[in-house]
């Protein structure tokens, strides 16, 4: 029973006419409410009901997915990648956002969820042409149904809602995942995202990666929400709260909730609770906001030894298992590291094809400016005998 | 709605019903076109643009909207994602800014930072500029931000024909459009048959509304009524003005422009929005760049002043009047030239 619903405790009530009918909370929000407590399945026993083959699957992609951070942040210092953000302490939320999806459904990934969209099929190479430089989207969004990274934080969620909306306009059952950040949830996009997915029922699933800092500023200066999750209820549609470090629980968590849009139940909020164990980027400097002991704590409950603690277990982590498992992450390195150590090839040209269908005359008037700079530019340098050796651009449009 | 027009053939027709009529031609021609907005659905817009949809089409097709620009336009981004042809309302100028971060961070450059991969078919609809005496926030003239922004369309139609033919033009591209609508030109009437609209000339071409020989008149939108009243006024001084509508400011019509200019040899350019920073700084910056042999005098501006939008009651004295528009033509320099058609 909800305040609103106390009768009787006002006097004289046969006086005043009775409330209209809007008057009372339209939903029970109690259903909506996150557990007290996050969602957990490993050191629990609610552990044993987890798949092995699924714990094998995740401990092969959260092995796969630490590489590739180890590799990428590596590359930033090679000067191969502008800035790498890491999601180093957070391949479990990465990991099962990605494998919980079908095919037909999309990733709405921020700038931070590149092991996310790499996890669910795409060239690690194209997921980083972002970072690198060399383009701001180096993919087809519709061959793995992954949005572009987003960089404004939390743009990307009503497009989540919008995409996911139109699919059950067309009467197809696609879901829309969309990640975030704790910082996001505190700008207006997210909050509208929130509302249209509500109001709408949209097929969607909002999965906020709370990993204690946007940049410097910790969660207690971000919300003064019970958890994030609780933001759910406001909107009308379920939050959930889960350990973002435990991999199954994320895996259960999510599945449930992208079941539950896909067979119209409406969006679910997903907030897992993380820690980004690196810096922010590489251009940041953790130790100016938070202490190395907070790092150490989060770091024995690290997403990885976690599930490994439980094939352990179960007898599953032979020595023959774990070296496959190295050796494909090693692969993934190896492969990562040479083909970004080759310059991109780049197409000056490609400045003015893509701003619209067809360029306007003032493009094709700047195109063939550029044009005339470049050739007068490898003018210059073959008259003093360097001939094509900064000629990066590897090819001529007709 | 328009049923006896047939029977009727030709017959006055606002810019309000046109656009109307070009929203459910366009969506009774391709099921991907989606209306969306606050108070598009039962209300038909507070202009009633979306008049009789919902009932047409279905709240599916024409559907209300949370009063929240930023998510209006955020979802429909999602929705060209996945196919469809959103158009949304913004309702008023004003309104639109929460949405910017959208439009310009996403809406514009989604071509661009996909690669050609992913083009976005979004047509954002604004009830535009002053003069109907609106209280604040309702009368601005936002075009500027519009066209500061690269990779979107900025169009804005000043007839009854130009408001149904630009308008399912825009809705056709597969690039997204700001379509800017006069507000005060929303009553304005045509002889226009809405079962025959006449072609007009696609996106990206100025027209030249009234020719003229001894300076060209650059406007758009809902200054154009307003420079024709000025060119036909401007007779009793001898002068013979040209008035070019652009109907489109992105893409610029430099060539239709530009021609226009070498034949006067003279060129005033005409905008309710506010002059510093406005639309005409960048039209007389072209104009002088490449007409600059041509012309007999400097290319002036008779623009809103810089001023926030101003009350209502006041609105009068910030609005370019012909009278404003005759002063500025008379500082062409005219004493300086008695040889017309020099400039050729």
């Amino acid at each position: 029973m909800t305040v609103l619903e106390q009768r009787g405790s006002s006097r004289n009530e046969s006086h005043w006419p009775a409330p209209p009918p809007a008057w009372r909370p339209r939903v029970d929000p109690a259903p909506l409410l996150p557990d007290a407590e996050p969602y957990r399945l490993l050191g629990t026993d609610a552990a044993a009901r987890v798949e092995s083959g699924l714990l094998t699957e995740l401990y092969g992609h959260l092995v796969r997915g630490r590489r590739y951070n180890a590799q990428a942040t590596a590359l930033t210092r090679q000067g191969r990648l502008a800035v790498y953000p890491s999601s180093t302490g957070q391949e479990a939320c990465q990991v099962a956002a990605a494998l919980v999806l079908e095919e037909r459904d999309w990733l709405f990934p921020s700038y931070r969820d590149t092991l996310a969209a790499v996890a669910r099929g795409l060239d690690p190479v194209q997921a980083l042409t972002l970072l690198r430089g060399d383009w701001h989207t180096g993919y087809d969004p519709r061959e793995h149904r992954v949005a572009p990274l987003c960089t404004p934080l939390a743009t990307q969620l009503p497009h989540a809602v919008g995409l996911a909306h139109a699919a059950r306009l067309k009467g197809d059952d696609v879901v829309a995942l969309a990640m975030v950040g704790d910082g996001g949830t505190s700008e207006g996009d997210f909050h509208e995202a929130l509302n249209f997915a509500a109001v709408w029922q949209a097929p969607v699933v909002f999965l906020v990666q709370n990993n204690g800092f946007a940049i410097s500023v910790p969660l207690a200066k971000q919300t003064a929400a019970p958890s994030l999750a609780h933001k759910a209820v406001g909107y009308g549609m379920p939050g959930r709260l889960v350990d973002g470090n435990d991999a199954p629980a994320l895996h259960q968590v999510l599945s449930e909730a992208v079941e539950r849009a896909r067979r119209g139940g409406g969006p679910t909020l997903v907030e897992a609770i993380t820690y980004r164990v690196e810096a922010h980027t590489n251009a940041d400097d953790a130790t100016r906001y938070r202490t190395e002991d907070e790092v150490e704590q989060w770091r024995g409950h690290d997403p990885i030894a976690l599930v490994e603690r439980e094939l352990s277990e179960r007898g599953l982590l032979t020595d023959a298992f774990a070296q496959q498992v190295r050796d494909g992450a090693e692969e993934l390195a190896a492969g990562l590291r040479d083909r970004m150590n080759q310059d991109p090839a780049l197409d000056p040209m490609d400045l003015f094809a893509h701003v619209y269908a067809e360029p306007t005359a003032q493009l094709r008037e700047q195109e063939a400016q550029l044009r005339a700079e470049l050739a007068a530019e490898a003018e210059d340098e073959a008259s003093r005998g360097r001939g094509a050796a900064h000629d990066t651009t590897g090819k001529e449009r007709p | 709605m328009t049923a006896t027009a047939t029977e009727a053939g030709r017959k006055p027709v606002s810019m309000a019903q046109a656009l109307n009529r070009a929203l459910r031609d366009a969506m009774a021609d391709d099921p991907a076109v989606h209306v969306m907005g606050e108070d598009v659905g039962e209300l038909g817009g507070v202009f009633r643009i979306t008049d009789g949809l919902v009932k047409e089409f279905g709240e599916e097709r024409c559907g209300d909207t949370p009063l929240a620009e930023a998510g209006i336009l955020g979802t429909a981004v999602g929705m060209a994602m996945y196919g469809l042809r959103p158009v949304v309302e913004m309702q008023f100028d004003a309104f639109a800014y929460p949405g910017f971060e959208q439009l310009i961070s996403h809406v514009a450059r989604m071509r661009n930072r996909t690669r050609g991969a992913m083009p976005l078919p979004l047509t954002i609809r604004v009830p535009y500029g002053g003069g109907i005496g609106g209280v604040e926030h309702h009368s601005d003239s936002s075009e500027a931000y519009y066209l500061a922004t690269p990779g979107l369309q900025v169009v804005t139609p000043a007839t009854v024909a130009d408001a149904y033919g630009l308008l399912r033009a825009a809705i056709a591209s597969d690039d997204p459009v700001a379509f800017l609508e006069p507000k005060r030109l929303y009553w304005s009437r045509a002889d226009w048959s809405p079962d025959a609209p006449a072609p007009v000339a696609p996106l990206g071409r100025a027209e030249i509304r009234r020719p003229g020989s001894g300076a060209t008149l650059i406007t758009y939108g809902p200054s154009l009524p307003v420079c024709m009243e000025a060119a036909e006024a401007a007779t009793a001084e001898g002068w013979d003005l040209e008035v070019v509508d652009l109907r489109s400011l992105q893409p610029f019509d430099d060539a239709t422009v530009c021609a226009s200019v070498r034949r006067t040899g003279r060129a005033v350019v005409v905008h309710e929005a506010s002059g510093f920073g406005g639309p005409g700084g960048e039209i007389a910056a072209r104009v002088t760049e490449r007409c600059f042999h041509y012309l007999e005098a400097p290319v002036l501006r008779v623009a809103g002043f810089d001023i926030p939008y101003p009350p209502p009651m006041l609105e009068r004295h910030h609005l370019p009047g012909v009278d404003r528009i005759l002063d500025t033509v008379g500082r062409l320099q005219w004493e300086a030239d008695r040889t017309e058609g020099s400039g050729d």
